[in-house]
């Protein structure tokens, strides 16, 4: 048996640290997801809000298993030719034109038309042979033999017939060129597919994979990554600008602050060197948080008691 | 014994509405090998992650865990033994009631039950109004008829001994009834309320609109909010349709000229579907306020597959609803409507006009104008050649009437006039005839 890169997923404890190791602060679920995967063989599919983590769970994953990433970012219009595979239609002309000579040499001595037919379907397979396969990100997935992680970004933005097109993909661990034949993966890639949900994917994509909802974080959870990746931030600010960010996503506004928007803010209060959370220092920041002018508005006369609360909290 | 557990949960899932397909069944009994039932908590998460695909199903499997997994005692290891053990001892039932009683073990009387629920069929149940019944069959497969032989023997002794025996009896097959009872209503909501729900939504989706009772109303909101999602996910599905075998020759050329013109990749044409967009004209007098108010609901549910959604109200003069229909809350707005328009009576004419001067705009090629109104216009004019003007714009008209056909031309009703311009007018009375008529609609754009 080939060593492959998913031995250190032994538990479902090992998975958390792992991940933790690498920066990722995970939860029960994802880690409990993470190990059905694994040993059941199965995709995941990732759905929740914008910015909770989804995508940065599969590159972490990768580094955690220090195995390649293998990224396809979805969008309408999408097709097999970007996502499994396409010819190399210039390098085959190219050959072509360079054979066309040696052709001549091959030929020689095949005296009637029929002989040279013969003797010319015996390289039938000369054009459409792996030198000429250009591999997009599913096939190279799929012929990583130490294993990988395969991420298929917004699934949701892609067409509907794509989405059948990745069902031989994601149940069969393979892929079918009509030409070559199909090729099937040694060893089956980890594939993590998100979602914002933009439109519902289709009940067949989804019975194959098993699902897991990631929802914006608890407070201290959210406080664990702050603290992973701005780690200079002082225990009151960071309790506190938490606090803050948790009582916004519960108002009434267009676009609650991601996580990475929390981790944007920590930055910038640290640069301004903020030790406490104020009114003040909340208004003139807020624009980190909030990216619509319109929430900006509807939050004014939120921001003192929000800031109040958040400052005691400390 | 194991896998009838999870059998069983899963049978519980689908009742409330939670898909599981074969294949899904057989992944999470393998996730369950591999995760074992000794941890109460990582099973849940591993039921969820394998089982539950949205977050509704995410929330229904959480409520149905707690319930199922609570009175469900955890098979241990080898819990076969123990049951053959226990049926070579008294082959007449799961366990003895007079026993049960004499030793008061609560795990033993627990085991007692689960077995005589499994023996009366109780995951069959599906009414609350079976449970009494339920519990009875169980009393049954506990033994209950020794226990009645015991306490007409105990009276039948005629001595305080006796006469205090009997009463402990009676005492004990109360409490076991009780609890019976109380078992047999745990299964119905586990098992049986996602399927009575079901039930009642589909008998809701063939009543009449008019005749919906005010305790109705709150449940008919969520039965449009789940017609609205079927609609949606029928005609979301934006397909691009290839025309193969005409040949875009601009864009192959276009696209092959790093190939020196040699067509590798060849181009056709393709259709475009419209986007869709649908103007409704509604009659908000009388007896048509019903109907308009579940159609603009159920419209107004849509705006997902719909990206252009007009409405306008009328009686006497007609307004633009639009707005205030998708910036308040909609019942409040919708009383507000009715209040403020549907008083003045009826006129079609003075109506049709309104919209010619003010909104004439909207109407393209690519409306489908549904006007939803009786047609008793007050024997004022009915403008039929504004409504003909209005049929030549537009790319479908579609009439809807709460009125049978045989009441279509009495009295004050111009619907037999306009009939000839539209190209659907149809009778509405429930739910499920909007839902159709939306569909037929919408399946104009693909």
């Amino acid at each position: 048996m080939t060593k492959t890169g998913y031995e250190p997923l032994t538990s479902i404890d090992a998975i958390t640290a792992g991940l933790a190791s690498v920066g990722y602060i995970s939860t029960r679920e994802i880690s409990t997801a993470i190990y059905l995967a694994h040993n059941l063989r199965k995709p995941i599919l990732i759905e929740g809000p914008a910015g909770v983590g989804k995508t940065d769970l599969a590159a972490s994953m990768a580094r955690f298993l220090d195995v390649p990433l293998n990224r396809l970012q979805c969008y309408e219009g999408l097709d097999e030719g970007k996502a499994l595979y396409e010819w190399k239609y210039g390098k085959q002309l190219l050959y072509t034109q360079l054979l066309k000579e040696k052709l001549g040499e091959v030929m020689d001595g095949a005296g009637t038309l029929d002989a040279a037919f013969d003797k010319l379907t015996s390289f039938e397979d000369l054009f459409f042979s792996e030198t000429f396969l250009e591999p997009r990100p599913l096939l190279t997935a799929m012929k990583q033999d130490q294993g990988s992680v395969l991420l298929i970004d917004e699934i949701d933005k892609s067409d509907e017939e794509f989405e059948a097109y990745l069902l031989e993909v994601l149940s069969d661990y393979q892929v079918t060129v009509p030409e070559i034949g199909t090729i099937r993966a040694q060893v089956p890639p980890l594939v993590i597919l998100t979602s914002n949900n933009i439109r519902e994917l289709g009940d067949a994509l989804k019975r194959r994979c098993l699902h897991l909802h990631i929802d914006f974080p608890e407070a201290e959870r959210e406080q664990a990554i702050v603290r992973a990746r701005v780690p200079d931030v002082s225990d009151a600010l960071l309790s506190q600008l938490v606090e803050f960010v948790q009582g916004l996503r519960d108002l009434d506004i267009r676009k609650r602050p991601s996580i990475s928007e929390t981790v944007d803010w920590a930055r910038t209060l640290l640069l301004m060197h903020a030790t406490e959370l104020d009114e003040e220092m909340v208004r003139s920041t807020l624009n980190v948080l909030l990216k619509h002018e319109s929430d900006i508005q509807a939050v004014d006369k939120d921001v003192r008691t929000l800031a109040r609360a958040a400052a005691s909290t400390g | 014994m194991a896998e009838q557990v999870l059998t069983d949960f899963i049978r519980a899932l689908r009742s409330a509405d939670v898909r599981v397909s074969t294949g899904e069944a057989i992944d999470a009994a393998e996730a369950v090998k591999l995760i074992g039932y000794a941890d109460r908590q990582r099973l849940s998460d591993t039921l969820r992650c394998v089982l539950a695909k949205s977050p509704s199903e995410k929330l229904a499997h959480d409520r149905l865990f707690d319930l199922y997994f609570s009175r469900q005692a955890i098979p241990q290891s080898a819990p076969e033994e123990q049951q053959s053990e226990e049926s070579e001892e008294s082959s007449d039932g799961p366990g003895d009631l007079l026993d049960l009683l004499e030793n008061g073990d609560e795990t033993a009387i627990a085991m007692a039950m689960e077995q005589a629920g499994q023996e009366a069929g109780l995951q069959e149940i599906r009414f609350s109004t079976q449970v009494s019944y339920y519990a009875q069959q169980m009393m049954k497969s506990l033994g209950i008829e020794r226990l009645e032989r015991e306490m007409m023997d105990a009276f039948r002794e005629r001595t305080d001994d006796g006469q205090a025996r009997a009463e402990e009896l009676i005492e004990g097959r109360k409490d076991m009834f009780g609890r019976a009872r109380e078992h047999a209503k745990q299964a119905f909501e586990t098992y049986g309320a996602g399927a009575t729900l079901a039930f009642r939504e589909d008998v809701l989706a063939e009543t009449a609109l008019t005749a919906l009772d005010v305790r109705d109303l709150n449940r008919m909101q969520a039965l449009v909010q789940k017609i609205a999602k079927r609609l949606a996910v029928k005609h979301s599905r934006r397909r691009r349709k290839k025309n193969r075998g005409q040949l875009d020759v601009r864009k192959t050329l276009r696209a092959n000229a790093g190939f020196d013109g040699v067509p590798f990749d060849l181009a056709w044409k393709q259709t475009k579907r419209d986007r869709a967009k649908i103007v409704a004209v509604c009659d908000v007098s009388g007896s048509v306020a019903r109907v308009v108010r579940f159609f603009l609901m159920l419209l107004y549910s849509l705006n997902e597959v719909v990206p252009d959604i007009e409405s306008f109200a009328f009686s006497g003069r007609l307004e633009d609803v639009g707005d205030t229909l998708e910036t308040e809350d909609f019942a409040q707005a919708m009383d507000k409507i009715i209040n403020s328009i549907g008083m003045s009576s009826t006129d079609y004419g003075q109506s049709l006009s309104d919209l010619r001067v003010n909104h004439w705009n909207i109407l393209d090629r690519r409306t489908t104008l549904i006007i939803l109104g009786d047609g008793r216009s007050n024997y004022g004019d009915p403008r039929l050649d504004l409504f003909r003007e209005a049929a030549a714009r537009v790319k479908r008209v579609i009439w809807l009437t709460p009125e049978g056909e045989s009441m279509w031309g009495s009295g004050d009703s111009e619907l037999p006039r306009y009939r000839p311009h539209c190209h659907t007018m149809k009778q509405v009375t429930t739910i499920k005839d909007l839902e159709r008529i939306l569909d037929e609609a919408l399946s104009r754009y693909q």
